[in-house]
């Protein structure tokens, strides 16, 4: 029964990804994203990770379509025909690829098989010794928080990095070549960077 | 933005709610799903929605852009803090059990906190980069080339609002973002 | 090997190439982060489905003897979300400069600027 509800959702990931190779208007793509994104969102309830769900839709659904409309109100709405000739040979590189892919995933262990190797390394010592170890019923807090505190703090900088990244390329008053330090934005920030 | 109360009085009624669950998500982490990462995209999407509503710069003025630049900063700043707050406990980087006089109680201490941290940085990171997409000016491709009139600043503040209100197709929300207060400046 | 032990994988191979389509095919600069965003949610679900155990729950511990799903690859896919909209932002920020120097964000428009250039 849940597999059904997995593969269901599957399938209805598959028809919106397909939607988005064909629809060519951009605003259109932009609310298929959003639905691809909660639709994966729901499906990652039913695969039981419920922190990952709720990230999912607050972000992937919520801010990443905001942006991409501020983008399109930047840029334009329609895409261009792209050129037939490229048709073939890309369809023959996805179709090899995911076949390869296919071939790789038959030495796989089944979905949702308790035995797999995943589940016998570090998950099972998270699982039991969290809860005395780290105190936090929440295993997903536990090892992201104190297990993986490492990996968390790296991804913080990414985040910050990519922050500061967009702000350098759009921000206003990149200072280039040949142009002189200006503030950032429209706040007026000169008092601090004297 | 007068034309459109429904959308002025819905948000007001929604936002403070949004922060409110945003504090619950960051706080209540531990407990249930949620922590850091949630906390700080819904938090941030409180400005964001206030933003769309009424004007990106109506926005700057309740965030200045130094807020959630120092923001984006504080957060990183007190997660590796926080690992180095362990070190000099005599633990070892990031390892919150020295942080209290009891190991669990430290971890505790040592996941909110970086929680917390988490929080900050990605709520600033988000605020950051809408209100950078959003306050660029859509059709003049020119502007982020020569920007020699550094000097005209006021003028050039002009120049965006008028560009924001004429901006073309796109999404009511987001070019009426740009247009609340650009009427009101005419 | 079972037709349902493996089905759910092939499925988000599917949705993987689908997104690798987009980004190898279109020349629209949005449209190529749009697809990216379709891989790159396809390799979350992919690791999800991994961590997925048969009649296990959510990873909160609530007192009674339970079994779990893997949380390792929440904890993983969680941070990578955040990061995934970090990056698209800035991929989005190139476009817009992209744009802002070229006047356009199709891929053969600009290469065309650029030859003649």
């Amino acid at each position: 029964m849940e597999l059904a509800v997995v593969i269901g959702m599957l399938f209805f990931m598959a028809a919106i990804a397909l939607a988005i190779i064909w629809v060519r208007n951009l605003f259109a793509v932009t609310m298929l994203m959003g639905i691809y994104s909660l639709t994966a969102a729901a499906l990652y309830v039913a695969l039981d990770a419920v922190d990952v769900a709720f990230t999912e839709a607050a972000v992937g659904a919520g801010i990443s379509t905001v942006l991409m409309l501020a983008t399109l109100s930047l840029t334009k709405a329609e895409e261009k025909p792209f050129r037939s000739i490229q048709h073939p040979v890309s369809l023959a590189v996805v179709l090899v690829t995911g076949g390869v892919l296919i071939y790789g995933t038959l030495d796989m262990p089944a979905y949702g098989d308790p035995d797999a190797p995943i589940h016998q390394h570090v998950a099972p010592r998270y699982v039991q010794d969290s809860g005395q170890e780290v105190g936090p019923p929440n295993i997903v807090t536990s090892i992201l928080a104190s297990y993986r505190g490492y990996d968390t703090m790296g991804e913080v900088t990414v985040i910050f990095t990519a922050a500061a990244g967009v702000l350098m390329l759009i921000g206003r008053g990149r200072s280039g070549p040949g142009r002189r330090r200006k503030t950032w934005d429209y706040e007026d920030l000169e008092g601090d960077e004297r | 933005m007068k034309e459109k109360p429904v959308l002025r009085v819905t948000s007001k009624l929604l936002i403070p709610p949004i922060m409110l669950f945003a504090l619950y998500v960051q706080f209540h982490g531990d407990f249930g799903p949620g922590g850091g990462f949630q906390a700080g995209v819904i938090f941030a999407s409180a400005f964001i929605l206030y933003a769309l509503i009424f004007g990106v710069d109506v926005a700057r003025r309740i965030v200045p852009a130094w807020v959630s630049r120092a923001g984006l900063s504080i957060g990183v700043l007190l997660y590796a803090g926080t690992g180095v707050a362990a070190l000099f406990g005599g633990g070892n980087f990031l390892d919150y059990s020295v942080l209290a006089h009891d190991a669990l109680h430290g971890q505790h201490l040592g996941i909110n906190v970086i929680e917390f941290g988490v929080g900050t940085t990605v709520a600033a990171a988000m605020v950051t980069i809408f209100f950078t997409f959003a306050s660029q000016s859509p059709h003049d491709p020119e502007d982020l080339r020569d920007e020699d009139d550094d000097a005209d600043f006021d003028d050039d503040f002009d120049d965006d609002l008028d560009d924001l209100i004429a901006s073309r197709t796109m999404s009511q929300g987001l070019s009426q973002a740009g247009g609340a207060g650009g009427r009101e400046a005419r | 090997m079972t037709l349902a032990g493996h089905f759910p994988y092939w499925i988000v191979v599917v949705l993987m190439m689908v997104g690798f389509y987009v980004v190898i095919s279109h020349g629209n600069l949005v449209k190529k982060i749009i697809g990216l965003n379709v891989f790159q949610v396809s390799v979350f679900v992919f690791y999800i489905a991994m961590g997925k155990v048969e009649g296990g729950t959510a990873p909160i511990l609530t007192g009674q003897p339970e079994t779990f799903s893997n949380p390792v690859p929440h904890v993983l896919i969680l941070t990578a979300i955040v990061v995934g909209v970090a990056t698209t932002a800035l991929g989005l920020a190139l476009v817009v400069r992209i744009r802002a120097a070229y006047g356009t964000i199709e891929e053969d428009e600009i290469e065309d600027q650029e030859t003649e250039g």
